[in-house]
């Protein structure tokens, strides 16, 4: 099956980048596929703000080359004004109220959809006339939303969005997100902590680790090729040696495993052995393998491994 | 969709077929866009469409150009047998795994499911 076109709006070479002592990112080389939702996930700390400053253009890096739609976003307005980069806790100058955000921001974009940003400003509840200083932690993050959705830039890039938003505001970013994105397709970079509640919305998930690569792939092949094994502890620890153990938990002779299987025949062949074989979730695959010890990671450091022929 | 239990756009094509077996979705019938699907289910709309693709792979959907995807006649007949084979697997085995755990013979089994029958 297709996943889309190959071709990368974002197309990250060899990145390194060092803060004084402190390497944020450690050689990352990446693409993020044209007009697909990726889900950058990783602990904090683990470099995923570093990564989207580069991408929006608001750092250079110590090494390696940053592309975004061919050209370098650094200093360079034509690239620019493709990007909409959403940051994390966006401060807004002492007087601007909503409008005026809303303002500045239909001049930078050319894409921008007003009719959506008036839209959006009633799904959220947000007062047009207020100041944004004046807002709650929530409304801010929403004032961040309706620019990064009616902005409808080429590459939209949301670091942790919703800091504050309550259930119900952020179901409505979702429901807005996927209805506007379907008719107009455009590349999405999401960086979020929310890993269940954002993970059907992924078509590919980049997760990172200590400024490294830990998993770089579709997200539904991942769905596919993870499964939790569970049963007599000599079993699991069996099987478990033929395939790629990520986690593991024992009560007494019992067993639990979460597991990357190389082909789909696996998991009847763990279920013939006696073993109970369950899909595992996206959100237990990234936490198995950010807990995995970075000493056994050797075996899955081969990014970009597309495991579409698991199904 | 349910996060627990594997790829998306396979829950998304078993619950079209679903609709067919059930009837509520008839044959000739439009089903959902990929568009509306990814709304109902708040899922990608790629993986949504990745569902209904394999339907038409099966030949359970076929595409109009510039109009949508419709329910190809046959297709409950098709998606009828197809499960009737499964059946064994998927019912039947669990069944008397769990039976053999629990020492009940296959006879007793039989006659469980006379006497449910009956009910």
């Amino acid at each position: 099956m297709t996943t889309g076109s190959t071709t990368a709006a974002v197309t990250l070479q060899d990145i390194t980048m060092r803060f004084r002592e402190h390497t944020a990112l450690d050689g990352i080389t990446t693409t993020f596929e044209k007009d697909a939702i990726t889900g950058l996930l990783g602990r904090n700390g683990a470099g995923k703000t570093t990564l989207m400053q580069l991408v929006a253009g608001h750092r250079v890096p110590t090494s390696g080359s940053v592309r975004v739609f061919g050209g370098n976003p650094y200093e360079h307005d034509v690239v620019l004004r493709d990007i909409c980069f959403i940051k994390e806790g966006q401060r807004y100058p002492d007087h601007f109220r909503v409008r005026d955000a809303l303002s500045v921001a239909s001049m930078l974009f050319p894409g921008w959809d007003a009719d959506l940003a008036a839209s959006l400003l009633r799904d959220f509840d947000l007062p047009a006339k207020r100041t944004i200083k004046k807002l709650s932690r929530g409304m801010t993050s929403a004032v961040g939303i309706v620019i990064g959705l009616a902005s409808r830039a080429p590459l939209t890039v949301f670091d942790e969005p919703y800091l504050g938003l309550d259930a119900v505001a952020r179901q409505l970013f979702y429901d807005r997100l996927i209805a506007d994105y379907a008719e107009n397709p455009r590349t999405v970079v999401l960086s979020t902590h929310l890993i269940e509640e954002i993970a059907p919305l992924l078509e590919r998930v980049l997760l990172i680790d200590r400024g490294r690569v830990l998993l770089d792939a579709d997200s539904e092949s991942l769905r596919d090729s993870a499964v939790t094994v569970s049963g007599p502890r000599d079993k699991v620890l069996e099987f478990a040696r033929q395939h790629e153990l990520l986690h593991t938990e024992a009560l007494g002779g019992h067993a639990r495993a979460v597991v990357r299987i190389r082909e789909a025949a696996a998991r009847r062949a763990a279920a013939g052995s006696g073993l109970a074989v369950e899909p595992t979730p996206l959100q237990q695959l990234v936490v198995a393998m950010s807990l995995q010890d970075p000493a056994d990671r050797a075996l899955h450091l081969a990014p970009s491994t597309d495991l579409e022929e698991v199904s | 969709m349910n996060e627990d239990a594997g790829p998306i756009f396979r829950q998304v094509a078993a619950e079209i077929e679903n609709a067919i077996v059930d009837g509520s979705l008839a044959e000739e019938a439009q089903a959902p866009s990929s568009n509306e699907l990814a709304a109902f289910h708040r899922i990608n709309p790629a993986t949504a469409a990745k569902g209904l693709n394999e339907l038409v792979a099966d030949g359970v959907l076929y595409k109009r150009r510039g109009v949508g995807m419709f329910v190809a006649t046959g297709a409950r007949e098709q998606l009828l047998k197809r499960r009737r084979s499964e059946f064994a697997d998927q019912y039947v085995r669990p069944l008397m795994a769990e039976a053999r755990k629990l020492g009940i013979p296959a006879r007793e089994l039989a006659a469980m499911i006379d006497e449910w029958e009956g009910r």
